[in-house]
């Protein structure tokens, strides 16, 4: 857990970057920070592992006011990952991984141990990889090195500043998938800067959106996207936050509330898409006619009946738009 | 080439022994310089002020004509009746080499990307362990660039040192001129070169192998 209490920050020169913030992290959970470039983000990021001072106000960290704790300790029990991946180029990608646990003092087997079992979670071979350096792997790879890197002595706190903000968007789709899955495994307090609005929504169990170093609203992403608190909030999700507000739901919740349409079976032309996937995803695949008929599978494979764009129209209105209370993704 | 040959049955030895001195002279030179120049500028880059006062000074230093600063050695050492011979011809050479030892070493560290030594803080390493790890490691290639200048600065003034009586090639080439005697000046002269030659491919050869292969670039 994470609390900031009144945090503020001012650089020398005067400029205060971070103003009288007030917001928990809960365990377990992710927070996004949001909001546009020079908002802060970065600067309240690292005010968490002491990268920064703090000028006034404080952060506890599992109730200890982080003022109070060893500099060097302190970020020892906090992954740290950032844009550039700052792999070092000196090292190999073994090396990298573990450099927290060498300077832990772990033992050699346990160290390696550690590092197939990270490299498994990314589905990268430990065997093929370890030896190599950074500059011998992908862009995608390397930021999932840094990612891995972070998790390496299990820090129970993870800061993540823009992490897969250099990706293209395809592989970035995928490596946040790739996260999530990791995350509900390993359960680390997350905070997570972003200034990508599908990122955060898929990202967050809760966004704070900051303009000028202050908190406009820290909410979960529905509660944002349906109920933005003031202009700012309201005009930074833009119009088409309705449809952004799709990304929360999935094929299941649609069928749960108003049902899937009936299967042709004289239509040729047919894919199938999983029960699973969220609406904003299936949206455009429908919009992109990848097929005639859109069948909805479940885990073993059963057709459990049709989507169409019409019925996506149809939940988006009753249920996003009028109603609300949104169903957890997941 | 009939009296070159006959030149170098008599001199060989000679000239391989005066270039085991001056390689002696220039490498315990070197060796005190790296003692003073990596460490010195490593601790720069904590120091901006005195970075620039530092590096000032070296500059200077490296200005002052190579024979008049052996000549105000004589003096200065005269003192602890050392005034010629190997220990004023030494630090004199220690002084020429500490700019482009300090200079590299500083500039490397500094050039060090700010997400590199970030991500080094914020995984929690200490000072030292940057340092040791990442900081010196990928500032190698800089660091060994000034060295190898050092030495082969140095061999060429080492030359120098023999009109303060501290031996070394230099002797040959003196010899030659007070004599008129051009296979004196081109023997010392060649042989120089070629110590200078064999110095930079060793410590090249140093350099490329302990260069991380992925900043060789
Ligand atoms: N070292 C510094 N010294 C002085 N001012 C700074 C420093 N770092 C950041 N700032 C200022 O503080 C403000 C917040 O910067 P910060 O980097 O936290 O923004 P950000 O939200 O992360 O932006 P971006 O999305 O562009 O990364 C900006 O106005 C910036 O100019
Ligand atoms: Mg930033």
């Amino acid at each position: 857990m994470i609390t900031f209490d009144h945090t503020t920050k001012t650089y020398e020169g005067g400029v205060t970057a971070v103003n009288g913030v007030d917001f928990t992290v809960e365990k377990g959970n992710i927070v996004v920070l949001l909001g546009p470039s020079g908002c802060g983000k970065t600067t309240l990021l690292r005010m968490v592992n002491r990268l920064e001072t703090i000028s006034d106000g404080s952060i506890t960290i599992d109730g200890e006011d982080s003022m109070s704790l060893d500099q060097i300790a302190l970020r020892r029990k906090i992954g740290y990952v950032i844009q550039s991946n700052g792999l070092f180029p000196n090292m190999t990608i073994e090396e990298n991984v573990m450099i927290v646990p060498d300077l832990l003092g772990w033992k050699k087997k346990e160290k390696r141990e550690r590092f197939n079992k990270l490299m498994e979670m990314i589905g990268l071979s430990g065997e093929k990889f370890g030896k190599r350096y950074p500059h011998e792997l992908s862009g995608g790879q390397q930021q999932r090195i840094g990612v891995i890197r972070a998790l390496a002595a299990d820090p129970p706190v993870m800061l993540m500043d823009e992490p897969f903000g250099a990706l293209d968007p395809i592989i970035r789709e995928k490596i946040q998938d790739e996260f999530l899955q990791i995350q509900r495994e390993v359960k680390k307090t997350i905070l997570f800067v972003s200034h990508d609005i599908d990122e955060a929504i898929k990202m967050a169990d809760k966004i704070v959106l900051l303009r000028g170093g202050e908190v406009m609203q820290y909410d979960t992403p529905s509660e944002m996207l349906v109920r933005p608190k003031n202009e700012f909030v309201r005009e930074f999700f833009g119009k088409d936050r309705a449809i952004k507000s799709l990304s929360l739901h999935t094929i299941k919740t649609l069928q749960e509330v108003i049902g899937l349409a009936n299967i042709d079976d004289t239509i040729e032309d047919t894919i199938t898409i999983h029960v699973r996937h969220d609406l904003r995803n299936t949206l455009s695949m429908l919009l992109n006619q990848e097929a005639d008929q859109v069948v909805v599978v479940d885990d073993d494979d059963n057709r459990l009946g049709a989507i169409t764009i019409d019925l996506v129209q149809k939940y988006l209105h009753f249920e996003i738009k009028a109603k609300p209370t949104l169903v957890q993704k997941g | 080439m009939d009296k070159w040959m006959k030149f170098l049955e008599v001199n060989a030895p000679r000239i391989f022994d005066l270039a085991i001195e001056h390689t002696i002279l220039v490498g315990l030179a070197i060796l005190v310089a790296l003692m003073i120049g990596v460490p010195l500028g490593i601790y720069l880059t904590t120091n901006d002020y005195l970075a620039e006062t530092v590096l000032q000074i070296a500059s200077v230093m490296l200005t002052i004509p190579s024979i008049a600063l052996f000549g105000i050695m004589i003096p200065v050492f005269s003192i602890i009746n050392q005034g010629i011979g190997f220990v004023p011809a030494f630090v004199a050479l220690v002084l020429y080499s500490q700019l482009p030892i300090i200079r590299n070493t500083y500039t490397a560290i500094k050039n060090v990307s700010p997400e590199m030594r970030d991500a080094a803080k914020g995984l929690g390493m200490k000072t030292s362990q940057r340092l040791l790890r990442v900081e010196i490691p990928n500032a190698f290639p800089i660091i060994m660039a000034g060295i190898r200048t050092a030495v082969v600065l140095n061999i060429g003034i080492g030359v120098i040192a023999a009109y303060i009586g501290a031996g070394g090639l230099g002797v040959l080439i003196t010899q030659g001129i007070s004599r008129g005697d051009n296979y004196l000046i081109i023997s010392g002269s060649i042989a120089v070169a070629i110590l200078a030659m064999i110095a930079d491919g060793i410590l090249l050869f140093i350099q490329k192998r302990y260069t991380p292969k992925s900043i060789a670039n």
